[in-house]
């Protein structure tokens, strides 16, 4: 038998394969992995790495490919299916959070303001141990107002007052003295006068300074109501979650990705946000591209549906490759389009051709649709190939005779 | 193929007809407002004149000379009595007006502005090679806001747009009152006359193609006939095209204003007319402009005016330009036959007789099709047409000598011959969602009328036979047929680009019968063996393993299937039928979970849907397809397939309203489970009523109520189907097929024989109805499970009328959410195909769009094909180590195997 190959000698050859760059790391990586406790002799491995080096370059994509095409079915075909699933599922208690056809929509659309947006809020290392530091961490990132910590905002006519009876439970709860809530009202409306009500307890008695109009008491005290106590703007709940390694990380309603990040207690390198327009703000066009792929192979995967990820990194790499997150539709890419053709194809058709006119446009006719208009062949698959050699009949025949 | 070379167009630049322009591309000025004669002949100078082209088969252009297939139309002119605008320019007008001096004409903006902008504009234009258009926006937004002009110091009035096509000046007199003057067409033109190309260039315009005041028109183009052909009606009567009409309205005024201008008519009248006449110039252009009525034919039905001919989905762009019709297809009714190869599709020799394919004759193939020639167009493989090399066409069906015709056969001659066995054609079933939806197939001709085609294949066509109709298309050249052969045949589809594993797979009765053929107690006596083996199309009959009671050879099932697996096929997985697969027995599996194949032979496990369906990754067929490729992998598929359908014709499969029967006293423990379950409901009803019911996080009170009781009555379900289940036979076929995966799943089953459960509208249980209660003989505010739509009765035993309501009320919740979601789905996969579409690989490895801009620097990260990756990994690295190190699947999960 021929002699097996040490730890070492497998791990050099390895390492030559990696240097040669011949196939991607990560199946570097995975052979590895597979061999380690294995007894393999010389000529074993090299026949595996040929296999896998042949293998590799089997699977390679021809030049010319439809990749764009073959993507946009990949993810739109499963849309269909989609549909048909009506299954509602009652879990425990969780927040509402678009999903299936409709996210997918709305992530292709690149809303601006997505329907439900939740941040996941990573904790730094001494706020992720205990429940108590996180939960003050959830007050400080949870939008309060005096609204939500009031058992009744009153305003009565005969003395001019407004009176806030506070829930005494619901400061414990968001961790407020109403002392502060006092403070803030006072910061935001200097025409008041604020104070706590002497004779009972949790009460806050605001008198304007000026004899207002009949009308605008109760005007003032739907302001008041919405004055912001605590927190940051559009986060409406934080919930305290544990891990099963015993951490504790928060989940919000709501997101406000770039205010989130300046909390004191939040580890700003692992959070993330399902608002992909701030992501873009706040790290950049890369991450956010990162989050497109994250985000469209969440909503397959809840589906059940299998979409390789290729074709999801395609899409989202023609969302940002200019930089800022475009559309899929008229406002973004296919309306980015620069020819006429394409872009009268797609939609408001006239529109860009009364445009192309007075700015005597010229279309080139590189794309897919100019071609299929003008009946020409298209520049995709066999039909990339510019150098043709015209074979003659007669002169083929007459050779043969001789 | 032909030698002949052609013109291809490289480029299309748009631009503005300016008046002269319109004028010398002009056949004939068009002055008549009619059409035709009493006796039917086109009047001159009419908007039929025949100088305009010709649409009557037969007849003759008058300027061209050509007849109707190879005349192209020519256009007429109207000459306007006065300038009109063109509405589709309005809101460029509008920008332009604002932007520029109404004195000196010269764009509002300081010198220094413009050499800056401009500046920026050349840089921009450089490096792009196109003009900047938000730049001009903000050209055209600064402009405006100027009070005086920087040049000749002139205040600048502001200008209003009135409803479609008016525009005021609005002036400031000196005592301060306002007074408002109108811009006529005339004075627009003069306007826009003045302003310099450099100017023209600050506001997006490119005065080599497109001067502004060409919005301003003066000469009319008509379109010639063939744009806006007439239609006689079987009654005689001839329908002219909405254009015509149009036109016919538009000369007509400007006739009359033409007449009452030159008679001194009162400045009011003529106003009228002016605007008259740009009311119907402007709905000949867009009959849909906001603010003006649409004009109407007689019927009281809206022109369809140019916009709308070129709008919208049957618009020309989408109906016509992108999507064209075409010949050589055929469409019917499509009908399974199981008997067919994957890669073939029957057609029926009705339809074979009439589509064609071109065939050149040389002078090796010329005997052969001579003999083709002489059938004629009637007997079946024959011929239907010659071209001769002079192009000349000749129709067999009125040859009168097919010998002479066979005889004059030269190479060089093309003949069009029936389609017949072997052909590859494109066949396809709407909607197309991907791109198996068209694949080729090998023509086999059958007799009847639907297209047949072969089980497997239906699952990548979304196709069932409840009436399906499908389409067929006979490629014509030699390229295209070796296209589609090798790209688009369907076994080079088998795995599909989605997720790369098989799309193509046994579905429905095979499933079935692949269970009973490969269950341990399939014993095969040695008629029934070779009936299989024959039918999968194989010679020679395995050895048989078993032994019957008399001694006689006996074959048990899996040996039969071994016969179909390549002789080299190692492989281990688990089934649908296994449930504990941490406590795996793998070959003493009593069930069968465990598929063992070695060395080509199963040795142990049933053969399901996760074994060999169709999408299903990671399967038996899938192993099959990455280590032997495509042809070994449709052998199979064909093979399985006809070895299976004889196997379950043999036994014989079948279920009735017995297989969902359970036993009395099943029916009373499923009483009891939904009893006690009822009993919890209320009693949590109770403690809402009372208030003493705890509220879960982040719910009110109602909230918890609700998702409680629904979580007591669906375990209350599951436990009911459960213990149904418990009762049925396990060879029951319905559980058979729910287990295997080849129709039905347990829910179905349960919901058939115990319970049918609670019913759901948006996730919630039903709460709509009448106040406070869902049917009028509920008590208001009842909370109970009845009240809302809980089903205690099964399909079996029948819904009662309340039961009947509710569930009749979820299931049409489905139906709508089908429909609406269908739409949806649909315009955002149109989204992504239209955005996506230009984009493709190259040869450096970089993906990128129709301009050449990158995309992707190498594809997908690693360069692959999903289609022809291993379920989205670029190779199976512990699938190649075990291989060539020969360790056996089991012995690799296992080494106390053996």
């Amino acid at each position: 038998m021929a002699q097996i190959l040490d730890k070492d000698q497998i791990e050099n050859r390895l390492n030559v394969l990696l240097k040669k760059k011949l196939v991607p790391d990560s199946i570097v990586e995975e052979l590895r992995d597979e061999l380690k406790g294995r007894r393999i002799r010389k000529d074993q491995l090299e026949e595996i790495i040929t296999e896998i080096v042949n293998s590799y370059e089997l699977a390679q994509i021809d030049p010319g490919s439809a990749v764009g095409t073959v993507a946009a079915q990949s993810i739109g075909e499963p849309g269909t299916q989609m549909t048909l699933q009506t299954f509602h599922y009652s879990g425990v208690a969780e927040m509402s959070v678009l999903r299936g056809l409709p996210r997918l929509i709305e992530i292709l659309d690149a809303r601006k303001n997505p329907s439900t947006p939740t941040m996941l809020i990573y904790l730094d290392q001494n706020a992720e141990k205990e429940e108590e530091l996180a939960k003050q961490v959830s007050r400080r990132i949870e939008l309060t107002t005096v609204n939500k910590v009031a058992q009744s905002v009153i305003h009565s006519f005969s003395e001019g007052t407004i009176k806030i009876k506070l829930d005494e439970t619901l400061l414990k709860d968001k961790g407020i003295e109403p002392q502060t809530v006092v403070k803030k009202i006072q910061l935001r409306r200097k025409e008041c006068k604020v104070e706590i009500d002497p004779e009972e307890v949790n009460v806050i008695i605001i008198s304007p300074l000026k004899e207002l109009k009949f009308s605008d008491l109760p005007k003032l005290a739907e302001k008041i109501r919405e004055i912001t106590i605590k927190g940051i703007k559009n986060v409406s709940r934080v919930v305290v979650m544990k891990n099963r390694e015993g951490k504790y990380f928060l989940q919000s309603e709501g997101s406000n990705f770039s205010e989130l990040l300046r909390i004191p207690g939040v580890d700003p390198t692992r959070c993330y946000t399902t608002d992909i327009t701030q992501i873009a703000e706040t790290l950049g066009i890369e991450a956010s591209r990162n989050a497109l792929v994250k985000e469209s192979l969440s909503v397959m995967k809840e589906q059940g549906l299998d979409v390789d990820k290729r074709h999801v990194m395609l899409v989202s790499d023609l969302m940002t490759h200019t930089g800022e997150i475009l559309q899929i539709g008229r406002h973004g890419v296919s309306g980015k389009k620069s020819s006429v053709f394409a872009r009268a194809a797609f939609e408001v058709t006239v529109k860009h051709l009364l445009d192309a006119a007075i700015r005597g446009e010229y279309d080139p006719l590189e794309g897919i649709t100019e071609n299929v208009i003008v009946g020409q062949t298209i520049a995709l698959g066999t039909g990339i190939v510019d150098l043709t050699m015209s074979a003659n009949y007669r002169e083929f025949s007459e050779e043969k005779k001789d | 193929m032909s030698s002949e070379s052609y013109k291809s167009i490289s480029g299309i630049r748009f631009g503005l007809l300016d008046p002269d322009t319109i004028r010398k591309l002009s056949v004939e000025r068009i002055i008549t407002p009619d059409t035709y004669d009493a006796d039917g002949t086109p009047i001159t100078s009419g908007l039929m004149d025949g100088l305009l082209g010709t649409i009557d088969p037969g007849q003759r252009c008058k300027t061209c000379g050509a007849r109707v297939g190879g005349c192209p139309g020519h256009f007429g002119h109207i000459e306007l009595s006065r300038p009109v605008i063109h509405v589709g320019f309005n809101k460029l007008l509008y920008k332009v007006l604002r932007a520029t001096c109404r004195s000196c004409h010269r764009v509002l903006l300081d010198p220094e502005e413009i050499t800056e902008i401009s500046g920026k504009m050349d840089e921009y234009e450089e490096q792009w090679g196109l003009p900047d258009y938000d730049l001009v926006e903000e050209i055209l937004k600064k402009a405006a806001k100027r009070n005086a002009c920087p040049y000749c110091s002139e205040p600048q009035n502001k200008i209003r747009l009135e409803k479609p096509t008016t525009y005021f000046e609005e002036i400031e007199t000196e005592t301060g009152q306002k007074q408002t003057n109108k811009l006529s067409p005339l004075d627009i033109h003069s306007w826009f006359k003045d302003i310099s190309n450099e100017d023209c260039r600050l506001l997006g315009i490119k005065p080599s193609v497109a001067r502004p005041e060409w919005t301003i028109l003066w000469v009319l183009p008509v379109p010639p006939v063939s744009v806006r052909p007439s239609i006689t009606l079987e009654n005689g009567i001839r329908s002219e095209d909405d254009l015509t009409h149009k036109l016919v309205d538009i000369i007509r005024i400007n006739q009359r204003l033409l007449e009452n201008r030159e008679a001194g008519a009162p400045q009011l009248i003529v106003e009228d007319l002016w605007e008259l006449l740009q009311y119907h110039v402007s709905t000949y252009f867009d009959n849909e402009i906001s603010g003006i009525p649409p004009a109407r034919h007689r019927s009281g039905r809206a022109l369809r005016t140019i916009t709308q001919r070129l709008k919208g989905k049957e618009g020309r762009f989408r109906a016509n330009l992108s999507g064209k019709r075409v010949d050589f297809s055929a469409r019917t009714v499509i009908s399974p036959d199981p008997l067919l190869s994957i890669n073939e599709v029957g057609v029926p020799k009705d339809i074979a007789e009439i589509l064609t394919v071109p065939e050149r004759i040389t002078e090796w193939n010329i005997e052969e099709m001579k003999e083709l020639v002489m059938k004629g167009p009637r007997t079946f493989p024959g011929v239907n047409y010659i071209i001769r090399p002079d192009g000349r066409r000749v129709d067999l069906r009125y040859a009168r000598n097919l010998q002479a015709v066979a005889d004059s056969l030269q190479p060089e001659f093309i003949i069009e011959r029936h389609l017949r066995n072997g052909d590859v054609v494109l066949f396809n079933r709407q909607p197309s969602l991907h791109r198996m939806s068209i694949m080729a197939h090998e023509v086999k001709v059958v007799p009847y009328k639907t297209f047949r085609l072969t089980l497997p294949v239906c699952r990548p066509y979304n196709a069932d036979f409840d009436g399906d109709e499908m389409n067929l298309h006979v490629p014509q050249s030699e390229e295209a047929q070796a296209e589609a052969r090798i790209l688009m045949r369907v076994q080079e589809q088998i795995s599909t680009p989605r997720y790369g594993g098989p799309i193509i797979g046994a579905i429905q009765d095979f499933i079935t019968s692949g269970y009973y053929l490969t269950r341990k107690d399939a014993k095969y006596s040695k008629s029934e063996a070779a009936q299989l083996i024959t039918a999968a199309g194989l010679e020679e009959l395995p050895k048989p393993d078993l032994k019957g009671d008399n001694g006689e050879p006996l074959w048990s099932g899996k040996t039969l299937f071994s016969a179909l697996l390549p002789d080299t096929f190692n492989f281990t997985m688990y089934n649908n039928l296994c449930e504990k697969r941490e406590t795996c027995k793998k070959v003493k599996c009593e069930i069968e979970g465990y598929i063992l194949i070695r060395d080509g032979v199963l040795v142990s496990g049933i053969i399901d849907k996760k074994a060999f369906g169709a999408e299903v990754p990671d399967s038996v067929l899938h192993r099959i397809l990455k280590e032997y490729g495509a042809d070994v992998t449709r052998g199979f598929l064909d093979s399985v397939t006809r070895m299976l359908i004889t196997n379950i014709t043999l036994r014989g499969f079948s279920l009735s309203g017995s297989d969902i029967n359970i036993p009395k006293e099943a029916d009373k423990k499923i009483a009891e489970i939904l009893g006690k379950a009822k009993k919890d409901v209320q009693n949590i009803i109770k403690k809402y009523g009372d208030g003493t019911l705890e509220r879960q996080a982040g719910r009110t009170e109602e909230e918890t109520l609700e998702a409680r009781i629904m979580e007591i009555l669906a375990k209350a379900r599951t436990d009911a189907s459960d213990v149904g289940a418990s009762y049925l036979d396990p060879e029951n076929e319905a559980l058979i097929m729910a287990k295997t995966g080849a129709r039905g799943n347990m829910l179905n089953l349960g919901q058939m024989s115990s319970c049918v459960g609670q019913q759901a509208v948006r996730g919630q249980r039903i709460q709509r109805g009448y106040r406070d209660r869902v049917l009028p003989f509920f008590k208001r505010g009842d909370l109970s499970a009845e009240a809302h739509g809980f089903v205690d009765s099964s399909f079996r035993s029948g819904l009662n009328p309340v039961e009947f309501f509710m569930h009749a009320a979820g299931g049409r919740e489905g139906l709508v959410d089908t429909a609406v979601r269908t739409s949806q789905s649909g315009y955002m996969q149109r989204r992504l195909v239209n955005a996506l579409q230009d984009i493709s690989s190259s040869y450096d490895k970089t993906v990128r769009n129709a301009t050449g801009e990158i995309v992707q620097f190498l594809y997908g990260e690693d360069n692959v094909d999903p289609a022809k990756s291993d379920h989205g990994k670029a190779v199976n690295v512990s699938i190649i180590v075990n291989k060539i190190l020969e360790t056996h699947p089991e012995e690799a999960d296992n080494e106390e195997e053996d």
